[in-house]
């Protein structure tokens, strides 16, 4: 017992707050393009793996939600028109959250929850990078209990959703009852780029595709996967609170 | 040493059998092809590994259009799911198989379809309502207790049946594939590189050994010869992935039974490890630095001296916590003994990894069918022969150390060189065979060309396909609160099984 006392008060507190948002140099947030840059020659449209940039009107856009941050569309781009940048906040409101009406919204979540929130995890298909980032919210460096958000174990027991990987076909089942067994009103989130857009793999037998395909969805959080500090931003921006 | 021998079905078990030598030649891998716009036929590829030698024997047999072969299980145990999924995805009957249900395909798929043929078309794949038989105990007082796929944590999606006399577990029956994705019919027709994608993201914990298996299949089909730099970077990252999987594995068994010190111990070090991944590979899987033909990043003298410095810090921090268990009485009594995997089933079912050397089985690919730059190294083995909780256990805590030895010896020995070479044209239809240790046991990626440098076929055999029956295995004879222990201490991964 005096050995886990000991070790406990040798390790100090490792708590860190949600604003710490540094980032190692080599890692892969944001895409931003230099338009006056990019010479349309569509290198890294072709070979973009899950087919989120795409080129109009002679401007080259990214889309988040299916970016898969592997950096191979700057390695190609003759022109450097392309580069990832340290941002990793990268969550989206959608639906009833992002309009107008979605102000009542926010006031009934903050009266019913009082700023607390109550997760239940989903894998719908994922590899579980996702999974094991979401996990690590619990640990003493991240302690998403801190800001009164907590994993529970039963989907009535939920607030919110968080729902990772393409939706396949052997859980679709479980999805969608999870989704009915939830108590209103609850919030889903899309985790990663798998959940928030479903082009990962391309289309398979086994794939239905977006967790957007089958239950409505609150948050999408891109990200191969999301660091936690991004799940959290996307968390406290559900509930409101940033 | 990569032998290839070809035979019809009617001579398939015998030479098998021969091969497989009453066990002396593991059967690593069992799986088909459709090779019919080849050669008119479909195609069985069994994959045996000799136990003490560095030989591979891979025995094709061709199988006609009405798909019948005689089944390997009742000679040879590990055969069991292959045969299962071949069935599943192929419509091939393996002829004799003692249990031969629906694996892959669940209640919602029609029977008559299967996916993985050339001519399976997609659209004609509508909603079913199938049965999926899961084998019940019969008896006076036995109920059934039915656990997931959603699991109370955060954890992958299966289905465990388990039939109960009070708490003592008679029979566990998992359902697994859930997360099945169809990967391996994703990448078909695409060209190496753009299938690499798909194949990194197969699992997370896995990622690095996915990435070098496949890379090195590719790179035997067009002849590239990775440059000795870029193989020491592979092995950097495939010990990163290691470390920090064993310790979180070992915090997440300690949530299996409770004790609360040695998670959040486990997942504050696990913590750092991740964060030094970004560190290397700009992602804290290491998703992005291997890469076919080699890898795609440096390390500089600055980050060679980050990733020694903290690998020593958390060595230290490790052992600390490991102290902490090794003392506590309540602890040591909750994993000794329990989910014994013995040696003769851990033969039988070809088991690998950690799972196998807690169990008595001398093996690791690194050592003993060495890739990438590990045939330079030292390092030891380590091997319990308890077969428990503990011992798999005790294996991790064994194996960081040996991790940390061949982190060190990477840096201070790494050579001068390039960091990869391109990919020259492959012959149509030649086939290779990639593989690497992966935290978990032996990662198996088994590539045939098509035209233009495209993927004909990709069977990934990777290491939680032969030890999930084993975790069914261990968990009878123990009491049900003692399985999320067992599940912990094999720490298997679904996603790698499912693809």
């Amino acid at each position: 017992m005096l050995h886990l006392l000991r070790k406990i008060m040798n390790t100090g507190t490792v708590t860190e707050g949600h604003e710490e948002t540094a980032v190692s140099d080599r890692f892969r947030g944001e895409l931003r393009v230099r338009a006056e840059a990019c010479g349309e020659c569509r290198s890294c449209v072709a070979v973009c793996p899950s087919k989120a940039l795409s080129i109009e009107a002679g401007v080259c856009s990214v889309n988040n939600r299916a970016c898969l941050f592997c950096g191979r569309c700057v390695e190609v781009c003759e022109r450097e028109a392309l580069r990832h940048t340290p941002n990793f906040r990268l969550a989206e409101l959608q639906g009833s959250l992002a309009t107008s009406a979605g102000e009542i919204l926010k006031q009934r979540i903050r009266q019913t929850l009082g700023r607390s929130l109550h997760i239940r995890h989903v894998d719908a298909g994922s590899c579980n990078a996702c999974d094991f980032e979401m996990a690590a919210l619990n640990n003493s460096i991240y302690d998403i209990q801190q800001y009164g958000i907590d994993f529970v174990a039963s989907p009535r027991h939920a607030d919110l959703l968080m729902v990772t990987g393409v939706v396949t076909r052997n859980l679709t089942q479980a999805l969608v009852m999870t989704y009915e067994a939830a108590a209103s009103p609850k919030l889903v989130m899309a985790v990663g780029a798998c959940a928030a857009s479903g082009q990962t793999f391309g289309q398979t037998y086994a794939i239905r595709g977006s967790a957007d395909a089958l239950v409505p969805v609150d948050i999408y959080v891109p990200g191969c996967p999301p660091r936690p500090q991004a799940l959290i931003y996307g968390l406290l921006l559900a509930v409101d609170r940033l | 040493m990569l032998n290839v021998i070809t035979t019809d079905s009617a001579s398939l078990l015998a030479k098998a059998i021969g091969i497989y030598d009453n066990g002396k030649c593991a059967l690593a891998a069992m799986f088909a092809n459709d090779e019919r716009s080849l050669c008119g036929h479909f195609a069985l590829y069994c994959v045996f590994m000799s136990r003490d030698s560095q030989h591979i024997t891979v025995l094709k047999a061709l199988v006609a259009e009405q798909g019948q072969f005689p089944s390997l299980t009742p000679d040879i145990p590990a055969a069991a799911w292959y045969e299962r999924e071949i069935h599943d995805l192929f419509g091939l009957t393996a002829v004799g198989h003692p249990d031969l249900r629906p694996l892959v395909n669940h209640e919602n798929w029609p029977n008559h379809l299967h996916p993985m043929r050339k001519d399976f078309c997609m659209q004609e794949a509508a909603e079913a309502d199938g049965d999926f038989p899961l084998p019940k105990v019969k008896g006076e007082g036995i109920f059934e207790v039915p656990v997931g796929p959603i699991h109370a944590g955060i954890i992958e999606p299966g289905h465990f049946r388990f039939s109960q006399a009070g708490e003592n577990i008679i029979n566990l029956e998992a359902k697994l594939f859930f997360t099945h994705r169809g990967i391996e019919k994703s990448v078909e027709g695409r060209t190496f590189e753009d299938a690499f994608y798909n194949v990194e993201r197969v699992c997370g914990a896995c990622t690095v050994s996915h990435a070098i298996s496949y890379s090195q299949a590719v790179e035997t089909l067009t002849g590239a010869k990775v440059p000795r730099r870029a193989q020491y970077l592979r092995v950097l990252a495939a010990e990163l992935e290691r470390l920090y999987n064993h310790i979180g594995d070992i915090g997440n068994l300690c949530a299996g039974l409770g004790f609360a010190p040695g998670t959040s111990h486990g997942a504050r070090i696990k913590e750092q490890l991740m964060r030094l991944n970004e560190s290397v590979a700009g992602n804290r899987f290491l998703r992005g630095m291997v890469i076919p033909g080699g890898v795609r990043m440096d390390i500089t003298r600055e980050m060679a001296f980050e990733v020694a410095a903290t690998v020593a810090r958390v060595q230290q921090d490790f052992n600390e916590v490991m102290g902490l268990l090794n003392k506590n009485d309540a602890f040591l009594d909750r994993v000794d003994t329990t989910g014994i995997v013995p040696l003769q089933a851990a033969l039988d079912l070809s088991v690998v990894g950690v799972a196998a050397r807690a169990s008595g089985v001398n093996a690791d690919m690194r050592r003993d069918y060495p890739y990438a730059a590990y045939g330079e190294l030292d390092f030891k083995v380590p091997v319990c022969t308890s077969g428990d909780v503990a011992a798999r256990l005790w294996v991790r805590v064994d194996e960081v150390a040996q991790s940390v030895r061949l982190i060190k010896q990477i840096l201070s020995e790494m050579p001068e060189g390039l960091l990869q070479v391109a990919l020259a044209a492959a012959k149509p239809f030649d086939s290779a065979l990639g593989y690497s240790e992966s935290p978990r046991g032996g990662n198996l990626h088994w590539v045939m060309a098509g035209e233009n440098n495209t993927i004909y076929r990709l069977f990934i055999r990777s290491a939680s396909y032969p030890n999930w029956p084993a975790v069914a295995l261990a968990a009878p004879g123990n009491i049900i609160p003692d399985f999320p222990l067992i599940n912990k201490s094999f720490e298997l991964c679904y996603a790698c099984l499912d693809r």
